[in-house]
């Protein structure tokens, strides 16, 4: 059985106290351990920013990156040795932002694998400037007058883009976000879990509170996560009631599932000392 | 026939695009290198998919060749166009192929030069074709006019088209056919310039793209990410089209940021990874590129250039991403750079790239170009056991079960020669985290300033070793000459062709080709220029960039430099002419 000494780095997290990335961290080493998975056989990877950092402190292999480019190096990790069990890690900057572009085409890959944002509507690392999902208005450095841009909605465009496990959870509520990344692990797809998450130092707005006294768990509704149409209206509710939980769930086949190359064998599994390309060169004579 | 007009001669297709220029071509080129013949072709096509001037140029002699001449012998025309833009470059006695209605008047051409008008529409109508078929009955209207073998272009039909079907292959053939005997029963047999058969099929006739896909599958390439980017998009679609019968993940990503970041992902979980592309796709690249120097994952990336800067010219070719190459990405860290300059260099350097790139845990880059991607060429069948692969050094048993369970491995540990002992995501007791940051022996994030200096040290140990084992250029011809030639990548072929003529006319060349940018031959080339009468170095760009990178390695300046930048690769009377300049008044 994994424990969570096991997980457990030298290394302490160094993020502000009172961030919500602790409670990320908690849930993120509990679902591992709950899913009982090896650390050798968890590939964490991150871009750059607070999250980025989340691979130094889990004792899996993980790569820490490069700003926004979590999800391609994440993708070609599981497509090369699909035994594993791989962990995409970014912030609201890094996923929605730089790497918007990636964010979306991961999506309609359909790569099983677990992609955890931590959305805290705020660029941290930088020091307080806007992101993707802060709110219309908000006055940040780099929008002393207010944000002019509406916020993406990641929900929505995750359940358009072709992910096939969208979920929205809250770092304040570890319990429930452990949960949620257990079932996300356990789908067999793509599965996004955006975590509402505090920043203590930047975002005086979307705080702990604010958060807490908004969130409702969609399974006191009774929301259908099959439900496509029900899902999206679930997705654009925002303000005094903001919903958790899973928007939306649907089996169709993997990336993977598509790749007759890989059925048998993982890639990284396979023999290359004897790959015979005389046929090969036989095409051009 | 006199014997200098017999297997040497350059044949040539010009029309719009979409009339099915290339596909002609290489047919044509396919039958000659079945023939014994050996074949080098060049294209010209500009950036649009129908419409547009191409042609595609195919020169095939008796003795290997390694790059076009200047001189058509035979002019494919299918528009009026080509007639008006390449009468000029037909030698005397060539003879022009066009249709009946495109034929221009005598007196627009010089004396010497023959024309073949041929009724494209009333053949096609006769043997109940499509239209397109035009490049067909042309195809077969100069195989007889060169008196070649007929059953060779047949059989190259049959297995071009062998997908696509019996009837496409009898109109096809029927095409050739009837183009063929239009001139037989219409003209006197008295075309000067002849091919004859001188063996059976033996050779591969291909690019260097397909040289370095083949060798890229042979060394076990098993993941190939790529955004299209002409002219290393022809890799993507070899590699795609072989992927499942060599067991090859291929990705056309969603830009090349993805391609090297998936790229870095394969090869960070231990499989061999290649990503291609030009300039401007390689300009996206720059930070996954620095990214897989910082963690020490290998990948291979091809850079194939073409004119810049920015979309520049997308369809020519340039060397003018030298300096672009050797300094890409911020920081300090090794940047192996392979530069082939044929075929066989594409196929053996992409394996040796490979090899490197696992071996010295960095990002290799094979810079290519233009001219090189698309040229086809007869070439020998490659040695695939010649070199043989190095998956570099791995974590041993005892070195995992020493490693504690409290801590990450020591992926990043010192070592004498800086190359630290790897594992791969799935190993027990291996377990540690890369970071893009600075980091300690075990992948940790830190700044001091003590282990700064170790880990740029150990990195940099790593270029050192490998400066140890790569081969130094050599001078190749008279050790005498009166000139030496200095070039990289597909130059070379250009500089043989030049040099060969130069011999016959009592000039004595020698050549060094620079095959390694980085780590870069100082010491050899230093000691060349030393020793050299002249030097010339022959380039594809505007500033001289491998002068540059000479004089920054030597402190050695270049007095002869050959620059070309029109987009368009050297032919070999222009160096020709060059170095007889410089041997005359130099």
């Amino acid at each position: 059985m994994v424990k969570m000494t096991d997980l457990n780095t030298i290394d302490k997290p160094n993020w502000c106290p009172g961030c919500g990335d602790f409670g990320i961290l908690v849930a993120l080493k509990g679902a591992i351990i709950e899913l009982n998975i090896e650390p050798e056989n968890v590939a964490i990877i991150s871009g750059i920013g607070c999250s980025g950092k989340v691979p130094h402190w889990v004792r899996t292999y993980g790569l820490h990156g490069i700003h926004g480019r979590a999800l391609p190096v994440a993708s070609a990790t599981k497509l090369s040795n699909h035994e594993l069990t791989v962990f995409a890690v970014g912030g609201d900057g890094d996923g929605y932002g730089i790497g918007m572009c990636h964010f979306i085409h991961a999506m309609r890959r359909n790569i099983n694998m677990t992609y955890i944002v931590h959305n805290n509507m705020i660029y941290g690392l930088t020091t307080g400037q806007t992101s993707p999902t802060s709110e219309k208005g908000m006055r940040t450095k780099s929008t002393p007058s207010g944000v002019i841009e509406v916020p993406v909605n990641p929900i929505a465009l995750a359940i358009s883009s072709g992910a096939t496990f969208v979920a929205r959870s809250f770092a304040g509520d570890v319990k429930h976000l452990q949960k949620t990344i257990v079932d996300a692990v356990k789908h067999r797809g793509f599965s996004l879990v955006d975590v509402f998450q505090q920043c203590v130092s930047y975002n005086h707005i979307n705080t702990y509170d604010w958060y807490k006294q908004r969130v409702y768990d969609l399974t006191t509704v009774g929301h259908d996560p099959a439900d496509k149409m029900k899902a999206f209206a679930r997705a654009q509710e925002w303000g005094d009631h903001i919903p958790i939980g899973v928007f939306y769930k649907v089996l169709t086949p993997t990336y993977e599932d598509e790749l007759p190359q890989i059925k048998d064998v993982p890639l990284v599994k396979q023999a290359i000392d004897k790959i015979d390309v005389s046929g090969l060169m036989d095409d051009f004579v | 026939m006199n014997e200098t007009k017999k297997n040497r001669l350059t044949w040539k297709i010009g029309g719009k695009a979409g009339e099915g220029i290339m596909a002609t071509g290489i047919i044509f080129s396919q039958s000659c290198s079945r023939g014994g013949l050996h074949v080098y072709d060049i294209n010209e096509y500009p950036s649009l998919i129908k419409g547009g001037h191409n042609t595609l140029q195919v020169r095939v002699e008796d003795r290997e060749i390694f790059s076009q001449v200047r001189g058509v012998n035979i002019l494919i025309a299918l528009n009026k166009e080509t007639i008006i833009l390449h009468k000029d470059e037909i030698v005397d006695g060539g003879g022009i192929i066009c249709d009946i209605s495109d034929a221009i008047d005598r007196k627009e051409l010089r004396e010497n030069i023959r024309i073949y008008p041929i009724p494209f529409t009333d053949i096609i109508k006769e043997i109940n074709a499509q239209a397109i078929m035009k490049n067909n009955v042309a195809l077969g209207a100069s195989i007889a006019l060169v008196d070649y073998d007929f059953e060779v272009v047949v059989q190259v039909i049959k297995d071009t088209f062998k997908r696509k079907g019996a009837s496409i292959i009898d109109e096809n053939t029927k095409a050739a056919k009837a183009g063929y005997d239009f001139i037989k029963k219409n003209f006197k047999d008295d075309f000067e310039y002849r091919l004859e058969k001188i063996g059976e099929k033996s050779r591969m006739l291909l690019t260097g793209n397909d040289a370095i896909c083949i060798g890229a599958i042979k060394t076990g390439c098993k993941f190939y990410s790529a955004y299209p980017m002409t002219p290393a998009s022809s890799i993507l679609h070899f590699m795609a089209a072989q992927e499942r019968r060599f067991n090859i993940v291929v990705k056309h990503t969603e830009d090349e940021i993805s391609a090297i970041n998936m790229a870095i992902g394969a090869g960070f979980a231990g499989v061999r990874a290649m990503c291609g592309t030009s300039g401007g796709g390689f300009c996206l690249m720059t930070e996954g590129y620095g990214l897989a120097g910082m963690i020490e994952v290998p990948i291979v990336v091809i850079l194939s250039m073409r004119p810049g800067p920015s979309t520049g010219m997308p369809t020519w070719s340039e060397q003018g991403d030298l300096k672009f190459a050797m300094s890409a990405s911020q920081g300090d860290f090794p940047r192996p750079i392979l530069v082939p300059g044929d075929n066989e260099e594409c196929f053996y350097m992409t394996m040796e790239a490979f090899n490197l790139a696992e071996k010295y845990q960095t990002p290799v880059i094979v810079l290519s170009d233009k001219n090189l991607a698309e040229s086809h060429k007869t070439t020998e069948k490659f040695d695939s056991g010649r070199i043989s692969i190095d998956r570099g050094a791995y974590a041993s048993p005892s070195e995992l079960a020493a490693s504690p369970d409290t801590t990450f491995f020591k992926r990043y540990r010192f070592t004498e020669n800086g190359i630290s002992p790897r594992t791969i995501p799935g190993t027990k007791k291996g377990i540690y985290s890369a970071a893009s940051d600075e980091h300690d022996e075990e992948g940790n994030i830190t700044e001091l300033s003590d282990n700064r200096i170790k880990m740029m040290q150990k990195r940099a140990r790593k270029m050192d070793a490998l400066v140890r084992e790569i081969k130094q250029p050599e001078l190749k011809g008279p050790i005498d000459a009166d000139v030496t030639v200095i070039f990289a990548g597909s130059t070379k072929g250009p500089v043989r062709e030049a040099i060969f003529t130069l011999e016959k006319e009592g000039i004595k060349v020698n050549y060094l080709q620079i095959t390694y940018l980085n780590p870069f031959p100082s010491e050899k080339v230093s000691n060349v220029i030393d020793s050299a009468r002249k030097i010339v170095v022959a380039e594809n760009n505007f500033t001289g960039q491998l002068c540059d990178i000479i004089r920054e390695k030597t402190g050695k300046s270049i007095a002869h430099k050959i620059l070309k930048y029109d987009g368009r690769p050297f032919y070999p009377e222009e160096i020709h002419a060059a170095i007889k300049e410089v041997v005359s008044h130099g």
